[in-house]
């Protein structure tokens, strides 16, 4: 019952998060919420007994993607400025 | 405010059709045929003691190799596409444009590192006993690869050596594959030479043995990547 309550808590907490990053109109904050999305559903995974694939979406997911996500904003602004 | 009216109805019309999958959906009491039997032959017929590692690396090993290649491509694509712009001039420039990390983040860095690291090699080194495997180990030692970067954004990276790395973990695994057809009954088949005591580290077989080429490769592989973003940097 616990597991429900906090994957319904996970779930609702990961679509706000979504909404964040789609309508943000700062994209640092919009990179960030889309890393929280990746960490908040790794944890799903775990509640719902998928633990490889959540180790590949905390890695991969809220880690690698999120960082090369602000090199790219990077580099984007300086070849346009 | 017409916008908004099709945007809500198509929420609503989203919300009847998955309620109807919703409503309908109980789950299995028991497995189906095709679990069922990779739960009840797995253990003589791989020896791995995660059921997931043998599906992935022995049963579905052809996949996992076509992944593999998927990102070996995307590797070389965002070093090739990204050298293009990029000579050693700009590098001089670039690095003389950095703000220093802070005292906290580079501390934290020397002792974490080496753990994070150590950890990626635990994770693919038992990945047919724990979960994760191959792919899990090299994203951590990528992301540790990451830290080290955030905490030295000048740091020169050894390209050849993880050129090499990834080319020699890459080779090795056809071999490993090829060796599967001479040794045992096909290709990539993990019983080279026999498979060993169920549930120990050396047992399933050439699982080890492919998770750890496996390990090296993703992880040399996604460090090159961001290592690549890195120095084609521009600070000013």
């Amino acid at each position: 019952m616990i597991y429900i309550i906090l994957s319904v808590f996970l779930s609702l907490f990961i679509l706000g998060m979504a909404v964040v990053a789609v309508h943000n109109k700062n994209v640092k904050v919009a990179i960030i919420a889309a890393g929280i999305v990746s960490l908040f559903s790794s944890i799903l995974y775990l509640i719902l007994a998928a633990p490889d694939v959540a180790m590949t979406e905390a890695a991969i997911g809220s880690g690698l993607s999120t960082v090369i996500f602000f090199y790219v904003l990077n580099k984007i602004r300086k070849n346009n400025a | 405010m017409l916008k908004k009216g099709i945007i809500l109805a198509i929420v609503i019309a989203f919300a009847a059709i998955f309620f109807n999958l919703f409503s309908s959906f109980n789950g299995n009491t028991e497995l189906s045929d095709l679990s069922s039997y990779y739960a009840i032959n797995e253990p003589a017929q791989v020896g791995a003691a995660n059921l997931v590692t043998a599906i992935v690396v022995t049963y579905r090993g052809l996949d996992t190799l076509g992944e593999v290649v998927i990102l070996f491509l995307s590797a070389a694509i965002v070093s090739f596409l990204l050298k293009l712009h990029y000579n050693e001039q700009n590098d001089e420039e670039r690095k003389n444009g950095l703000r220093p990390s802070s005292e906290v983040l580079q501390t934290a860095t020397r002792i974490l590192v080496p753990i994070i690291f150590m950890f990626g090699a635990y994770v693919f080194i038992n990945g047919h006993l724990t979960p994760g495997g191959g792919f899990q180990g090299g994203a951590i030692i990528a992301s540790g690869f990451v830290l080290l970067l955030l905490a030295k954004p000048e740091m020169k990276i050894n390209h050849q050596l993880i050129n090499i790395i990834e080319s020699i973990s890459g080779i090795s695994f056809v071999l490993v594959g090829i060796l599967g057809i001479l040794l045992a009954d096909g290709f990539l088949d993990n019983n080279l030479f026999g498979l060993g005591t169920f549930g120990t580290l050396i047992s399933a077989g050439a699982i080890p043995i492919i998770y750890i080429f496996i390990g090296l490769k993703v992880g040399s592989e996604l460090s090159s990547i961001v290592g690549t973003f890195n120095e084609t940097q521009k600070e000013n």
